[in-house]
Parts: structure tokens; C-alpha cells; sequence
């Protein structure tokens, strides 16, 4: 009988249950396996860092080994919200540094940790194995300088993205000379030069070391040096990428490169010199993952380049590589399952630059794994967009930026509610989607009725009503993430639609058309919301209802209101709007 | 409820709540200054109201100057549904947008700076444009840039009486002109028509010759807090840590007021400090 089974026996049972959701689920079977299943948690994922307390995930999980957890909302990669809005990992860090002194794993992304906190981490858990800080702030070389001092088990060390301030560059020489467990450095993120030598010494210590990416301020003449002394990476990120007309240093690089047999994955290339470009080629047939998106290279080098890696999964690239290379993708690389092509130029369309929706028309034809998007351009038609939903009924992400906010079809001038239809309603597994372009209420009539896979869902500059964004939070069923900016979206879809906001992570809208009054009558329906209005111009009067939020980020929790909001954010609660 | 009632309710709703925001704050117009062109008024809508030409101040206000428009409404910088911006894309006048990561378009930037020091051709030009032009710098001295806003071209700002800071990027801007204006659509003009503010372009900006009741300061790398505008370009980025708009009244007399608490021997106009 499947009750009376001990607790050892299902203990190893739920040891193969590794997805968070499939644990999720197997808690709530009944008591005795909820119990069984916290003390035996070894990893958690919290998407919002406010959406529950240190306390909260302390008492339920008491054996936790990782932890990953992510702060601001999305929208603040883009400068959306303002200085001082929160995601602290201080208090975290404190409360775990007393409750989990087997602590292995940190991961934060979009979190503000200072160097104390990152002293902290380095001196309480004995066993710290990984630190990834992915589009973090807060702390400087200090803070790794300590993590490096400290940290004997240090396996991976992620800045991706950081803002760090950089005050030496000797942090590097604190990993002590015994040091050995290291397998992963991502540094690629610091501005300013590290200690070459310490690089060096820490790299040849290193047997283990796999994912080695360096920052910008790393010499091309010094990769070959340390490709030599590591010839087992697999994921290299290369520093600037020229280095005048040197042949010794193309010679020696071209000869390091012959030398990784194991090198899959590719990234770095700031200020490339196209000449440097073939000392890599030797590698080109293994690579996986290419990350041109520094890159400034145009044809024919990038299409040489493409034409080399025939097993190439993912790639990414500037608009540099126009239509004429993304044929040559599709022809060559037919393994590919994620493409992201950015634009070199933000705001106007570039004249020697032909990227146009034909590039992706053609991927999508000549891929047939492709399964995410992302594609920076300035026109599209509503047929490219019919012909890539008919040819890549798998993707799963699609990310579309027309750079001009609300371009319509440049065919038929209409605006691109059919092409998104189509999309909607032939990739049935598509899981991600931004929008953009010319779009009415229309658009989201068709994924209201067909996006019920849809996770994640970001809209700009688009609809005609209330009756759009009504459409979303009715229909889309598996929505957790939704994020709005500049829509004439307002009370009334919101108060329609306020139990759905408890099913899923958040809510951003931002200059949208959204009253104090509705926010005051949401706070007071749904009393497990935050809902949290932002008022960066101190210009907002909480006691007129009808006055519009100009941010308002909604979502659920069950720590209650959060303690450390800045001044300009107002919370709601119950009838009056209060301020901390 | 049927779809067309629905939408019937949905456009009564709106105009309604249009309605009411207009008739609170209609008393304090007065004519003769543009009235921004709101956001909410898309497609149908904008047959029905049509684009005021009266000023709009709320009492709220502080910044004195009735030509300084405020607007509690959470509009963004953009123009009005159709109207294309003749002094540009809307694109390029609009917070956070296209959405590409700061951490990337400092990246970018600093590249076109580099490759324009190489003498290269091509892809560093086609990276130019009206936002990002380049600085033009004789030897590679732009480390110091990236050194001391750390990695990117981004520096706090704040405002003397707004208790939130914004960051502008640096990077973005070849002069004091452009940076003031940027600063002065940021901070002083909330919601403005993108072309608006561009028939005004011909004027110094008000932040840089003290005509306005603010002006611009700047903390460089040794503490002391200067005026914005003194020192060529390129040496204001190699020594600037943040900014500050200063009420014109607590800046009078900048100078001397640092000195005394310095206790540095300095003027108006520095040259360049070792």
C-alpha cells in the first residue's frame, strides 16, 4: 500500500522529481508526503523575490541547497523603473547565512547586493559552490574580492550583465594558490583591466575550468597565452577582438584554437577585426553556440563565418548580418534552435544595412528546429508574418521588435493583427511573445481565443480599448507574466478581470490609462495582491480617484506588503493609499 | 454581456473618466501655450477630442515657470497616436524603447568609439546617428570614461526638490546642449510633444545660461561640485560622477561657496586637474 511505504523509500522516489513545478505538485498529495517532500527540497525557485519572505521558504524548506531568486521587473532592463525600487538581497542573505550553513548555490538575477552581503556569503557557508549575479548591482571588486579569498569550493562565478563597480582589478588575486575547484568564469560584464597574471595563475590551476569568459580589457595578444593553458574549455568569451596587424599574435591565436578540441561554444568579439577572424575557423564545425552580437563584422565575413558552423544551435547577431547572411544560415545551419539578431542602429533605420522580415522568412523556411526568436527590424508584413507561423509551427518564443512604434504592414498598411493571429494560432506550444508594430484590440481577440500555452507576454504601444487587455487576462490562460507599456488599457479590463491576477507572478503597466480609484478597489478585492502604484514625479494626489498611475506593478504574495519601498511608491490599502 | 454592449460601456467608461480628468483641471488653463498631445487618444478617439492648443499647469506644480507643463497622468515622452515627429523617429524620443538592454547599447557605443580611433570604415560610422554621435578624442584617453561611470556611460541625476534620481547616459550625447536638453525633457517638461521641444532647439538650453531658476552642477572626481559647462566636453566626462539640477539661488556664487569649504584655491573656469 503506497501510504505505508517509509519515509526513506519515498525520500528516494521524490530524489528523481528535479522540475519545481513537478514537486509543487507532488506536496499537495497529502500531508505526509508534503511533509516528506520540504525536508527533502534541495532547490528553490522564487520568481519574486517579494512574492514570499526569507522566514516563509526558511520554515517550509530546511534543507536547502540552492537558492534562486529574481528582484526588479523586467522592464527595468530598460530603464523603466526608477533608482532605489527595491529587490534587496540583503535580507536574504542574512537569514540564510543563519539557517542554511550548507548553502551551496546563489543565483539573483536583476537583485541589488552589496559587497557586505557578498562577505557575508563568502564566510557562512562552508560548502559555496556557485554565484551567479545576472544583471545585478550594488557591489564592487571588493565583494569578489572576498568571495575569492574565502569561497575553497568555488565552482562558478557568473557576472553576467552586472553593474559592478570597479575599483582594482587585483580581486582575482585573492583566489588563494591552492585553488583548484574552479570550473566556471564569466567576468565578461567589468570595465576596467584585471591582473593579467593573476588571470593566468588562476587559469592554469584550474584543470576543471570549462566556461571562461573575459571582459573587453583582456588583450587579444594574452587569449592565445591563456588558450594554451587551457585547451579543455568548452565555452570561451575572447576580450577585444584586434590587435593592429600583428602576425605573431594571429599565429599564435590560430595555433591555440587548433588546440581546444572540446570548444563548443563562442562569445566576446568586442571591436573585431575582421583580419583576426579565420584563427578561429578550426573550431567552427564543432561550435554550438556563437555570440556575435558585439561583433560590428559584415558581409562576406559574418556570412563565412555561418557557412562554417553547420551545427550550430544558437546564434546571435546584429543586423549586420541582413537578409543576405540569414540565407546562408538557413542553408548551412540547419540544427539551429535559437536566433536573436539585434540592431546596430537604435532608432534609425541604417541605409547600408538590408535586414528586412525577408532574413527571417527564410530562417524559419530553412530551420526546421527552430524554436526562439528574437529579431530586431524596421518593417513587417502581415503575409511574412502568416508564412513564418505556417513554416515554425514549434516555436516557443517569438520576439518581435519593429524599432518604429506602431509601423503598420509597409505592404498593405494595415495594421499586423493578422500576421500576430496567425502566429497565435498555428505555434500552439509558443510559451513567450512581444509584440510589436500597428496593432488594435483585434490582436487580442486572436490570443485571447488561441495563445493558451502563453507564459509570458509583453505589449507595447498597441491596442484601441479596454476591451484588448480583456481579452488577454480572459483568455490567456497560462499567463504568469504581463507587461504593458503605453496601451490605452484601463480600469475597466483591470476590475473585470482581478482573480486572474492571482494566478499569475506580476503585472506591470506603465503610462497606460490605469486610475488611483481602480487601484484601490483591486488592493481591497484581492487582498493577497501588492499592488504597488509608482509615482516618480511626486505629482500624484492618492485622494482624487480618477487620477492616472503613471507605473503600476501588481502582484501576488503571501509576505504582505513589502517594508523597504522607496518614497515614491504608494501601496493601497484597504480605501486610503499609504506611503511608507 | 454582448461584445457590442461591452464595447459600448468600455468607450462610455473612457470618456467619461477623460471627461472628468478635463473638467478638474480646466480652471487652471489659460491660453496660448500647446497642449500636449495625450497619449490615450488613439484611433476613434481622436476624431472626437481634438488637439487643444491651451497651456495646462496643475497646482501642483512647483517649478514656478508657467511655460513648464506637469501632468499627473503617467504619460510617457511620446507624441500623439499618428503624428509623425518631423524632427525624428518617436523611437528615439521615448524612455526605455527600443527595448535593448543598457548593459548592450553601452557596449555598442563604446565600440563606434573605438573603431572611429581606428581609423575604420564601415560599421563604426553606420553606428553614428543623431543620439549616439561619437566623441571625437585624439588619443585613447575614453578608458577614463568607462573607469569612472564603471562600466557604462550611465551617471546619477537628481533634481533639488524631486526626491527620486534618474540616470541619463553620457555616452548618448557630443555636447553640453544635447545633454542639457535631454536633462531639461527629463526632469522639467514631464509629458511634452516631441515637436514641441524641438522648435525650441534654436534657444541655449535654459539650464546651461542661467536663465531658468535651475541650473546644472556637476560632483567630479575629487568631491567638489562645479558648474556644468566650463570645461570642454571631453574633459567633463573624464571627471564627472553625477550631476545635479540646483535651484539657480542655492548655486549663486558656486564657486567661492566650494572654495571656502575646500579650502582649494579655484575658479569658474578650471582647467583640467592632474
Amino acid at each position: 500500500m503506497v501510504y505505508s511505504l517509509p519515509e526513506e523509500v519515498l525520500e528516494h522516489v521524490f530524489s528523481f522529481i528535479t522540475s519545481d513545478k513537478d514537486r509543487n505538485v507532488v506536496s499537495v498529495v497529502c500531508k505526509s508526503w508534503y511533509e516528506i517532500e520540504r525536508w527533502c527540497r534541495r532547490k528553490v525557485f522564487i520568481g519574486n523575490c517579494y512574492a514570499v519572505s526569507p522566514a516563509i521558504m526558511i520554515r517550509r524548506f530546511p534543507e536547502v541547497r540552492s537558492v534562486e531568486l529574481k528582484g526588479k521587473p523586467h522592464f527595468a532592463d530598460f530603464n523603466l523603473v526608477p533608482e532605489g525600487w527595491g529587490g534587496y538581497a540583503c535580507s536574504w542573505i542574512d537569514e540564510m547565512s543563519r539557517s542554511y550553513p550548507w548553502l551551496e548555490e546563489i543565483r539573483l538575477k536583476r537583485m541589488v547586493i552589496t559587497d557586505e552581503s557578498l562577505e557575508l556569503i563568502s564566510t557562512s557557508f562552508k560548502n559555496f559552490r556557485v554565484l551567479v549575479l545576472s544583471s545585478c548591482e550594488g557591489f564592487s571588486t571588493d565583494g569578489l574580492s572576498a568571495i575569492a579569498a574565502n569561497c575553497r569550493n568555488l565552482r562558478e562565478l557568473d557576472l553576467q550583465e552586472s553593474e559592478v563597480m570597479d575599483l582594482s582589478g587585483h580581486w582575482l588575486s585573492h583566489f588563494p594558490d591552492t585553488f583548484t575547484s574552479l570550473e566556471s568564469l564569466n567576468m565578461s560584464c567589468l570595465g576596467s583591466e584585471v591582473s593579467f597574471s593573476a588571470l593566468e595563475r588562476l587559469v592554469a590551476m584550474s584543470p576543471n575550468l570549462k566556461t571562461l569568459r573575459l571582459n573587453r580589457a583582456v588583450p587579444l595578444g594574452k587569449l592565445s597565452t591563456l588558450l594554451q593553458q587551457a585547451p579543455q574549455l568548452v565555452e570561451l568569451g575572447t576580450g577585444a577582438y584586434s590587435s593592429g596587424i600583428r602576425s605573431d599574435v594571429y599565429s599564435a591565436l590560430s595555433k591555440a584554437f587548433l588546440g581546444c578540441k572540446e570548444l563548443k561554444g563562442l562569445s566576446g568579439f568586442w571591436d573585431v577585426d575582421p583580419s583576426y577572424l579565420p584563427a578561429f575557423f578550426s573550431v567552427c564545425s564543432r561550435l554550438t553556440t556563437l555570440n556575435l552580437s558585439y561583433a560590428t563584422i559584415r558581409s562576406p565575413d559574418i556570412t563565412k563565418v555561418i557557412n562554417l558552423c553547420p551545427n550550430l544551435q544558437r546564434l546571435l547577431v546584429l543586423d549586420h548580418i541582413e537578409d543576405s547572411g540569414l540565407n546562408a544560415l538557413a542553408l548551412s545551419c540547419k540544427n539551429l534552435q535559437e536566433l536573436r539578431v539585434f540592431p546596430s542602429d537604435m532608432y534609425v533605420a541604417d541605409a547600408n544595412v538590408t535586414l528586412t522580415e525577408q532574413g527571417l522568412v527564410s530562417v524559419t523556411q530553412g530551420c526546421p528546429k527552430l524554436q526562439s526568436v528574437l529579431y530586431f527590424c524596421h518593417q513587417m508584413s502581415n503575409s511574412a508574418l502568416i508564412t513564418i507561423a505556417k513554416n515554425r509551427p514549434n516555436l516557443t518564443c517569438f520576439r518581435l521588435c519593429i524599432i518604429e512604434p506602431r509601423t503598420p504592414d509597409y505592404l498593405t498598411h494595415e495594421p499586423l493583427d493578422i500576421g500576430f493571429g496567425a502566429i497565435v494560432k498555428h505555434c500552439k506550444n509558443l510559451s513567450r511573445l512581444s509584440l510589436s508594430g500597428l496593432l488594435t484590440d483585434r490582436v487580442f481577440e486572436y490570443i485571447g481565443t488561441h495563445a493558451k500555452k502563453l507564459d509570458m507576454l509583453s505589449i507595447a504601444f498597441a491596442g484601441d480599448s479596454d476591451l484588448g487587455l480583456h481579452h488577454v487576462l480572459s483568455g490567456c490562460e497560462s499567463l504568469k507574466k504581463l507587461e504593458i507599456r503605453d496601451c490605452p488599457f484601463g480600469d475597466t479590463a483591470l476590475l473585470a478581470n482581478v482573480a486572474k491576477l492571482a494566478t499569475m507572478r506580476s503585472l506591470w503597466m506603465s503610462s497606460c490609462a490605469v486610475s488611483i480609484g481602480a487601484c484601490k478597489i483591486l488592493s481591497r478585492k484581492m487582498p493577497m495582491l501588492n499592488v504597488e502604484v509608482i509615482d516618480e514625479n511626486g505629482t500624484l494626489n492618492p485622494k482624487l480617484d480618477n487620477c492616472l498611475v503613471e507605473k503600476l506593478y501588481v502582484y501576488r504574495t503571501v509576505a504582505g506588503p513589502r517594508s523597504d519601498m522607496p518614497g515614491y511608491i504608494w501601496t493601497m490599502d484597504r480605501d486610503s493609499a499609504n506611503k511608507i | 454581456m454582448k461584445k457590442k454592449d461591452y464595447k459600448v460601456t468600455a468607450f462610455l467608461l473612457f470618456f467619461f473618466s477623460l471627461f472628468n480628468f478635463f473638467k478638474t483641471n480646466i480652471f487652471t488653463s489659460t491660453p496660448n501655450s500647446p497642449f500636449p498631445t495625450c497619449t490615450l487618444l488613439y484611433n476613434h478617439f481622436c476624431i472626437l477630442l481634438p488637439i487643444m492648443d491651451t497651456t495646462f499647469t496643475l497646482a501642483a506644480a512647483d517649478y514656478g515657470d508657467e511655460d513648464e507643463l506637469e501632468l499627473g497622468l503617467g504619460l510617457s515622452l511620446t507624441s500623439g497616436a499618428y503624428a509623425p515627429s518631423s524632427n525624428g523617429p518617436i523611437s528615439s524620443q521615448v524612455v526605455g524603447w527600443p527595448p535593448v538592454k543598457t548593459y548592450r547599447m553601452n557596449s555598442l557605443v563604446n565600440q563606434a568609439k573605438f573603431s572611429k580611433n581606428e581609423g575604420e570604415k564601415g560599421a563604426g560610422e553606420d553606428i553614428t546617428s543623431k543620439k549616439k554621435k561619437n566623441i571625437n578624442h585624439e588619443n585613447k584617453n575614453d578608458e577614463t570614461v568607462t573607469k569612472e561611470t564603471g562600466h557604462s556611460g550611465f551617471v546619477k541625476v537628481n533634481m533639488d526638490g524631486l526626491p527620486i534620481g534618474r540616470k541619463v547616459d553620457l555616452n548618448a550625447h557630443d555636447c553640453y546642449e544635447t545633454l542639457a536638453q535631454a536633462l531639461e525633457i527629463m526632469f522639467l517638461k514631464a509629458s511634452t510633444n516631441a515637436s514641441f521641444i524641438r522648435t525650441e532647439k534654436q534657444q541655449r538650453s535654459r539650464l546651461l545660461d542661467g536663465s531658468s531658476e535651475f541650473v546644472l552642477t556637476y560632483e567630479d572626481k575629487e568631491g567638489d561640485w562645479m558648474l556644468v559647462g566650463d570645461v570642454p566636453w571631453r574633459m567633463f566626462l573624464g571627471t564627472v560622477k553625477r550631476l545635479r539640477i540646483m535651484k539657480t539661488s542655492d548655486a549663486n556664487g558656486l564657486a567661492p561657496r566650494f572654495q571656502e569649504k575646500n579650502q582649494k584655491p579655484k575658479n569658474k573656469r578650471i582647467e583640467l586637474k592632474k
